[in-house]
């Protein structure tokens, strides 16, 4: 086995270990610990209500957006990252080539902006 | 037989014995967390905080966590049972891993992979799906709103803690966590060029891991005027525990994470005789703990954010000025040709 | 053997993380088992020694493309019954992609056969001392401009096409402007009067 998976092996047997604990804990406290469950303490948690609607309705659509501009913007970091560490190996043209592409992320950025996708009202 | 014992078995015990080695201090500085904050904020507020159970209340994380334990697990009715359960293992697990690629010390470190950063950033967009399926599974309305913004929170303040970490990596040339502590040392320990065009990074870097965590002012998902305690408020027992443990041992790497990018890990600050004497890991637990000071003091101190202010902060301010950070110190380094050969 | 250990279990995983992703009735733990094929696949990475790429697999198909999905699934009030009821509409084209995809693994798996030069070039192994993420830093900003400009401008008309077609103005809202707010002062605003007793103002 060659030494790169040697250095990933730990985080393979680390996960394991971790998930024994969360499982082990759980499951202990549960065989331990007396269950009386009933009707009253099973219900959801309203301030004493019942339940008025279920609670997985509808939201805004703003959640989306924040989620689909995160994904665009989380892509640029992670075209980011080989660059950061490279940037002596690439030259006037590598550093270029990646202010153009932020140049035209920020385009994007400036257009949300002015366009209020940023509000929170 | 002999050659498989040494060969498979043995090395993994020993794999196994450090694990141990890293989960044990971790717990037991959670549990002691805890009880430091109650202490802190008591101080902060003149008052004494824990000080009934042992001497100075030492033994109050100890009663907490085994009065959790003996606690009934209530699962709503109208919950999803197996994502219910799964949700606060999640958070616990993603928590410990994480510890995995710290380095402690010169060479102490479980797995020491070339991508040590981009595997705790990985990590730490992980974070949102403990809480996102807490907040579904548990079929309430507080822990819906309370998972749903959390979620856009995380996700907002992780952007500008990417681009905080690039320019960090421009500086250092590798994603290797050794190398980036490494990489800071200067001739004069840790005041060197490297922490002078880095501070306000590591300022705003701070920040983010405090909203990353969900810790005040940015508090929101849990806000328990509003939301009673958000996405956790169907939780009790051993399940509410691992969510509380999770979520402290995140503040721990979090700050475990600034002090690697930006206070220099466990080097020393001046490297001479009476700072260079004392071992690396101390150094290393004693800049977390400076961390942590913090991110209790500001607790004690500020007031709650608005949602829109929050918002508006992580989009309108740390985006732009991240990614102005980036263009800047890249061209400050290409200019002057200080970018680290590789 | 534990590298062949840790692939079958990740290949394992993958495949039935894959069919539990279509096959199970509530969409939320579709997504989650998405989640555990993703995550699967980044280990398979890793054992491939692409470890720059199973780390950018979890940081943006996990960690943001999946929280996307996981919105959509968790919030959206979606009738699975009538869902149910348009399989059989959506029947050929589905077979159709289907089949399109076979023929291209079919092709892919025919390429060892037909060129064994192709897959080895695949193959080769990194040279020594260098990351796969300086490889990479070394050729995509340079040797391959064009597509990584071209990348750029995908996402620019991803971010506006997302804008355009999300994106509603709320009227009637009242917001915070903090020019505003700090332009105020004590002097415009309050007026300090004396008050008589018994007589008000």
């Amino acid at each position: 086995m060659d030494d790169l998976l040697l250095d990933y092996l730990p985080i393979l047997i680390f996960l394991g270990i971790a998930i024994a604990i969360a499982a082990i804990a759980v499951v202990g406290s549960m065989i331990v610990a007396r269950q009386h469950p009933d009707g009253e303490k099973m219900s959801a948690y309203e301030c004493g209500f019942d339940a008025f609607v279920d609670a997985r309705n509808k939201f805004d659509v703003r959640f989306y957006l924040v989620a689909i501009l995160f994904i665009i913007f989380d892509l640029e970091v992670a075209f980011l990252f080989p660059w950061a560490i490279s940037l002596s190996n690439v030259g006037m043209l590598g550093f270029w080539s990646m202010m153009v592409f932020l140049g035209i992320l920020t385009i994007g950025f400036v257009y949300e902006w002015r366009k209020g996708a940023l509000e929170w009202e | 037989m002999v050659d498989f014992w040494f060969n498979y078995i043995w090395p993994v015990a020993w794999i196994v014995i450090k694990i141990v080695a890293i989960v044990i201090p971790v717990m037991l500085s959670v549990a002691y967390l805890t009880l430091a904050e109650r202490k802190i904020i008591g101080g902060m507020q003149l008052r004494k905080g824990p000080n009934i159970v042992g001497p100075f209340g030492l033994l109050q994380p100890i009663a907490d966590g085994l009065k959790l334990f003996l606690k009934e697990t209530i699962i709503p009715s109208g919950a999803s049972r197996g994502v219910f359960i799964l949700a606060p293992c999640v958070t616990f697990v993603l928590a410990l891993v994480a510890w995995s690629v710290i380095p402690f010390g010169d060479g102490m470190v479980l797995a020491d992979i070339n991508v040590g950063i981009l595997f705790l950033f990985a990590i730490s967009s992980l974070g949102v799906y403990g809480i996102l399926m807490a907040g579904w599974a548990s079929n309430s309305m507080y822990a819906f709103l309370g998972a749903l913004r959390s979620a856009a929170q995380m996700v907002s303040y992780e952007l500008a803690m990417g681009f905080i970490i690039i320019t960090v990596l421009m500086c250092v040339g590798s994603l290797n966590l050794t190398d980036i502590v490494m990489a800071q040392k200067g001739e004069y320990g840790m005041l060197n060029w490297f922490g002078v065009l880095m501070f306000p990074m590591a300022v705003i870097f701070f920040i983010s891991t405090l909203a990353e965590t969900n810790r005040h002012p940015f508090d929101m998902p849990e806000a328990e005027a509003e939301l009673v305690a958000g996405y956790n408020v169907e939780y009790s027992a051993m399940a509410f525990a691992l969510f509380f443990l999770g979520e402290y041992a995140n503040m721990i790497l979090m700050s475990g994470m600034t002090s690697v990018l930006f206070l220099g890990g466990w080097l020393p600050p001046v490297d001479i005789a009476p700072f260079n004497m004392i071992p690396g890991p101390i150094w290393f637990a004693a800049k977390i703990a400076f961390c942590l000071f913090i991110f209790i003091w500001v607790r004690a101190t500020f007031p709650r954010y608005r949602y829109d202010q929050l918002m508006r902060l992580g989009w309108k301010v740390f985006l732009p000025l991240s990614l102005a950070a980036v263009v800047i110190v890249a061209s400050v380094l290409v200019a002057f040709d200080l970018a680290p050969q590789v | 053997m534990i590298q062949a250990l840790a692939f079958y279990m990740f290949a394992f995983m993958t495949i039935a993380s894959a069919i539990l992703v279509i096959s199970s009735r509530n969409p939320v733990h579709s997504v989650l088992f998405l989640i555990l094929a993703f995550f699967n696949a980044a280990g398979l990475f890793v054992l491939l020694g692409a470890e720059f790429l199973a780390m950018i697999l979890v940081v943006v198909y996990v960690g943001a493309v999946a929280v996307l999905f996981m919105f959509v699934v968790m919030m959206l009030d979606i009738n699975f019954v009538e869902m149910r009821q348009g399989f059989l509409q959506y029947l050929p084209i589905g077979g159709l992609v289907g089949l399109i995809l076979a023929s291209e693994l079919l092709t892919l798996a025919g390429s060892w056969i037909i060129s064994p030069d192709a897959s080895r070039v695949g193959a080769a192994p990194i040279p020594d001392g260098v990351t796969n993420t300086h490889a990479l830093g070394q050729v995509l900003y340079t040797d391959y401009l064009y597509l990584f400009e071209a990348a750029g401008m995908i996402l620019l008309v991803a971010m506006i096409g997302a804008i355009v077609l999300t994106h509603r103005r709320r009227t009637g809202v009242r917001k915070q402007v903090i020019a505003d707010q700090l332009a105020r002062h004590p002097a415009d605003t309050i007026e300090l009067r004396k008050v008589d007793s018994g007589r008000g103002i």
